[in-house]
Parts: C-alpha cells; structure tokens; sequence
C-alpha cells in the first residue's frame, strides 16, 4: 500500500473509515454475545431447577411446574426435516429449469414470481395454510368452472392413511385423525416458504457456472440431465449446500405460520398427521401469560434450546462447506 | 431546503412533547377487556382530552409490568390470592364480567340442542368421552340424534384467562380434574388440539366437524358457533345470555371475598350460567406518582357510569352489579401516597 504518497487528511478520513466499519462488525459479535449471556441469564431458574433432564423430559404442566423440551425439539426437527424434504427437490427443479431448460423470455418473470414469494409474511401464510390448505388436505376440493366440476382434487390426508395401512412403518407415519393440521401440514406450508430462497440461491450458483465447462460436456454428447449432475452440480456444490443450510435455519425458527397450522399439542407425536408443537409456536403462545418464574425460565431455556439448535447446524454447514472446498478446490 | 425540513421536524417534536404532556395513563395486561378498555378511552378522550393507552400483551405481562411499575395499573384475568397481593403491595377490583360458552359443531344438531353435565363435560375434556353417541351423552339427550363422530377436543394452546375460569370451573365440578389436570391459565391438557387466542379456537371448531371448543361468549355470538345448554349447580339447563350471567354473578359474596378474589364459576340459581369471570384491575397500593394514580381512578370511576356500561353491554361485557361498584369505590380509599395520605380525591 502506498500510504506515504497520500496526504495526511485521507489518513486520517482512512483512520476513522477502518475504525468505523471495525465498529460495526465487532457490534455484531457483542449482539450475540449479549443475546446469549441474557438468555442463559433468563433461563437461570429453569437451568438450575431442571438441569439437562430438561431437555430429555416430555411433561409440560405450567399448574404442577413441570417443564420439560423434548416434545417441542423433536417438533421442530421433524417439521424442518419434512419441509427439507419437499422443498429440496422442488426447489433444485425450479433452478434447473430456470437455467438450463426454460425459454429465455420465460425467465426473468419465472424467477420474480418466485422471489416474490419470499416477500410474502409469515402470518399470510398461516392463515393461508389453517383456512384453505387443511380444509383440503382433510377433505378435498373440486374444481369448478361455472356449474360444471372440472376435477376434484382428492383428500390428501385420508387418501394417504388408507393407502399407506397395514405397510410396516410408512402406514404409522400416515396413520391418524385427519384434522387437516399437525407436523404434516406444518411442514408442508414450511416447504413452500423456504422454497423462494433455496431456489434463488441454486439458481444464482447454477448461473455462474461458466459455459465453456458445459458446452465441453455437451460436445462430448453428454445430455442435459448428464450435464448438470456431472458438471453443474458438482461445481456449484457448496453453494447449493449453503442455499439448503438458508433454508433450514429459516424453517426451524419460523413462528407465526408454524403456530397456525401445527395444532399445539404437546401430546407424544404418534404419526404425522399428529398435532404437535414447535420451539418457536409454544413461545410465541405461551410467553405472553407465563407469569410464574419457573414457567418464564423454562420458555426462555427453550428459546436458548432453538438458539444453539440453529448455531450447530449452520456450524455443520459452515464445516462441511470448508471440507468440501479443501477436496475439489472450487469456489461459488 | 434540509433546514426547513430539519425545522418542521423539530416544530413537530414539540408538538408532540406537548401532546405526552396532557395525563395520559397508561395500563398493560389482560386481553379479554381490551376491545372495551379503548373503547372506553376513545370516548374518554374526547370527554376529558386524558387518554389512556393500554396495551393488550397478556395477563402475565401485566402482572409483571405492574410489579415493575412501567405502567399505572395492570390488567389480569385471573384475579390475584390475597397473600400474593399483599406481598408485591397491590390491591385489585374487578371491572366488568364475562361469560365462557361451550361451543360445538355437529352437523344437522343445532345451536343449543346438546345438553350436557358439568360431570360429561369434564369427562369429555379429560378425553374419556371419546364419541358423541356415546350412552353418557345420548342419555342427557333423549330426542336429538346424534351422530356417531369422534369428539374433537379444541382448548387454547396460549396462556389466558379464559381457560383459567373454564378450568377453574372443571375443577370445582369433577374431583378428578381437579387432581389430575388442575386450573390456571395453562394446564396440561390431557386430550386435544390448541388453537391460539378464542378467534383460534372458534376456527378450528367451525372447521372440525364433530368439534367441541371453548370461546368467550362474544366470539361464540360472532361466530354464530352452536353453544352447549350447561347444567347448573341447582341442576337446571341453562343457554348462555347476558341475563344468565347477570343472574350468576347477583349470587357471587364480593364482600366476604379479601381483595375482591372471587371466581364466578358454579354459582348457585335456577338461571344462573356456570362459567362466568370477572376481569381485574391491579394497582400499587403505595403511589410514588399520585396525580397519575388519580388519573387512573377517575377513569374507572367514569367507567363504571351507566354510559360506559352501555357500551360493555353493546360489546357483551357485564357491568358489575351497583353494590359491588360502591365496595370497589371504597376499597380505592386505601390507596395512599408514599406519606400515607389517601391519593382518592
């Protein structure tokens, strides 16, 4: 740097520029650390009262004091887990297609329609999903044009308990009452909110792979479908994986549409269609009345549960992204 | 052109300076009377020019904003013990009441069909009543067909002071409801799926079929949702109406109960509805800041006039009877200044 050949009033503007965005980065860190220290601070009582059994205790019983987080982590694991895995898929079929398959003038329309539907709030959502996805997940709908039915979409949920009876585990997972709301429903609406931001995201990695790679394998006769599992995906592979890692930190946080939808039982998870409770849905229906110290303490060691719940696996992330750099070298 | 904005913005500063000057109160709590409580400050306001602001965060959070005294007064739903009022300094009275309505959703039964026992009904909510032709339920109801649906257990799944007074009534009606589950304004529910706030649980009963819910009586009116006819201590079925509370809460004795902490459940009376609350208000009873503390008392002194009783008939509140008003203004002359002289003017 030649900083002898510039006249000391830019020194002195460069001085108070470093310090200043020095300032805003270490804010960040001093945020989270605040964050933590007064969520342990607030749970203090819960920590003390419970210990680790806390975590591994399913009674929740705010008249007798028993407070325990089992039911709620696995909630929010197995709603997560679901809306991963319907929104992967889907997701990585949007970017291929907006990339590779659609017709240019399609594009840009395509993916502002679908951007646009990270835009919308949660609570839309929610209400979306309890007034107009349970009803027919429960019992169908048929489509009309005029007076004429045009077809009928079925009843998904009894659709699939029947269909799925008597098989050796899957039948469980399907098996239940259906209220059309429960980790199912509450999975499937997480789904369609994560699913803008991990297809932008593939889409954009997919976007910079250069061209001269695919037309290579595509003058060595490779089809479409070779071409982007052999060259696109692997090239664009820790970007895809930080896309899906966006994803799920979103879902396992998300409130409002969870809370609607998701039944708010703390009864044992029996099967999918099964009503259930979330991290993030029993705060948000709890905190407001929790008056007794230990009711309040246990609320927020939940809310300290879901904070190092989403630091591990974004860490995860974040370590497999560097071996999978250190491996093959590629940058995205 | 920047300084006259940097001007307009300063002038509007003062401006509203000027206006957080006027005595505004400010109160927190309770969500069950907060479409009445601004009601009762819009037309305060543009009586007096003092406006209140009270915001609607929860019994709990009253409760703990009052003990913090960030507010002038806090709201709850559930009245607070004695021994807990006197212990944080606080005095508490009621304000208006509300009746809690069973509410079901049977197809082709209608509103008011199903009579039930407040024994069927604690058994239904502990979930040992599992369908709705079940004999317990089928021999209350001679005449009426019904259908052979599962029973739907909808309750709340927040905290609130509904399910407070309808637990404190299941307790008070069935001896193994009151071991095993208890009341509070959360319980461990032993069947059933919560829907958030009393608009949460009306949705899900009008969408259940075979549903059975709890809402406050307004939003079962608003929702036109089909109430249960309950029986009462003195063994008659009731429907729920202003005049049924009204005759429950004529029966309730404010004046053997310490710091007005009386839950109008299981009254006695051929017309009275069983589950009926009130809703509190908590005050410090040492005032570091008296001329707010008058503010306050001269707001709830006007709201219980006979106009602001209208206007919590109109929104299906029900104004707490004359005699149990005269107590209450009574019990205000306990509350003095940090000196000890009576803050009441």
């Amino acid at each position: 740097m030649p900083e002898k050949a510039r006249p000391p009033r830019f020194q002195l503007a460069d001085a108070v520029f470093f310090n200043l965005t020095r300032g805003a980065a270490f804010l960040v860190l001093a945020l989270l650390t605040g964050i933590i220290l007064s969520l342990v601070h607030g749970s203090w009582d819960s920590i003390t009262h419970f210990g680790y059994k806390f975590i591994f205790s399913s009674s929740w019983d705010p008249v007798a004091e028993e407070f325990g987080a089992w039911r709620p982590i696995q909630g929010t694991l197995i709603t997560s887990f679901i809306a991963l895995l319907i929104a992967v898929p889907v997701s990585f079929g949007i970017a291929l297609f907006l990339t590779e398959l659609a017709p240019a003038w399609l594009r840009r329309p395509l993916g502002i329609a679908i951007e646009l539907l990270a835009g919308i709030p949660s609570i839309i959502y929610g209400i979306w999903g309890l007034f107009v996805v349970a009803p027919i997940l429960m019992d169908g709908l048929p489509i009309k044009l005029g007076e004429n039915v045009l077809f009928t979409i079925p009843p998904i949920q009894p659709w699939l308990t029947e269909a799925t009876s008597g098989i050796p585990l899957i039948g469980k997972l399907f098996d239940g009452p259906p209220f059309g709301i429960g980790m199912f429903t509450a999975g499937l609406i997480l789904a369609i909110m994560i699913i803008p931001y991990i297809a932008s995201v593939m889409r954009d990695v997919f976007e910079i792979v250069p061209a001269m790679l695919k037309e290579s394998a595509y003058g060595l006769g490779a089809t479409t479908w070779e071409v982007v599992w052999n060259v696109v995906l692997p090239y664009t592979r820790s970007g895809v994986i930080g896309g899906i890692m966006l994803g799920l930190g979103r879902a396992l946080g998300e409130t409002m549409a969870v809370t609607f939808v998701i039944g708010n039982s703390y009864d044992a998870i029996e099967s999918l269609f099964h009503p259930g409770n979330s991290i993030a849905s029993i705060l948000a229906n709890e905190f407001a009345e929790a008056s007794a110290a230990l009711h309040y303490g246990a609320l927020i060691e939940m809310g300290l549960i879901l904070f190092l719940i989403t630091f591990v696996v974004l860490s995860c992330s974040k370590l497999l992204l560097l071996r999978l750099q250190k491996g093959d070298g590629s940058h995205s | 052109m920047y300084q006259s904005l940097g001007r307009k913005m300063v002038a509007i500063a003062i401006m509203s300076l000027g206006v957080a000057h006027a005595a505004d109160i400010t109160g927190a709590g309770a969500s069950f009377p907060y479409p009445l409580y601004s009601k009762w400050a819009e037309v305060y306001k543009q009586k007096t020019g003092n406006g209140l602001n009270y915001q609607s965060i929860g019994s709990g959070g009253g409760i703990k904003q009052i003990q913090a005294k960030t507010v002038d007064f806090g709201a709850s739903d559930a009245p607070m013990k004695p021994e807990e009022l006197s212990k944080h300094g606080l005095q508490q009275f009621p304000t208006v009441m509300g009746g809690v309505v069973p509410v079901y959703n049977l197809p082709g039964v209608a509103a008011g069909q199903v009579k039930l026992t407040p024994a069927v009904l604690a058994d239904i909510y502990l979930g040992k009543i599992k369908s709705w032709n079940d004999p317990a339920i089928a021999a209350l109801n001679k005449g009426v067909t019904l259908p052979a649906l599962a029973i739907n257990i909808v309750r709340r799944a927040d905290g609130s002071g509904t399910t407070f007074i309808f637990t404190n009534y299941l307790s008070k009606v069935s001896p193994e409801w009151k071991s095993k589950v208890g009341e509070g304004t959360a319980v461990a529910w032993p069947a059933g799926i919560g829907g958030k706030g009393n608009e949460g649980v009306a949705a899900y009963v009008q969408r259940l079929k075979g549903a059975i819910g709890y809402v406050e009586y307004a939003y079962a009116k608003k929702n036109k949702l089909s109430h249960v006819a309950l029986q009462n201590k003195d063994g008659a079925y009731v429907h729920p109406s202003e005049e049924s509370f009204k005759a429950a809460a004529a029966y309730a004795d404010w004046k053997n109960a310490p710091g007005f902490y009386e839950i109008l459940t299981n009254e006695p009376g051929k017309n009275s509805w069983p589950i009926v609350g009130a809703t509190f208000v908590l005050m410090h009873k040492k005032q570091d800041k008296v001329a707010n503390a008058q503010e306050v008392l001269k707001f709830f002194d006007w709201a219980y006039s006979a106009e602001a009783d209208k206007m919590a008939l109109d929104l299906d509140y029900i104004p707490m009877p004359d005699e149990v008003v005269a107590q209450i203004k009574a019990s205000w002359k306990q509350m003095t200044d940090t000196a000890g002289t009576i803050v009441l003017k």
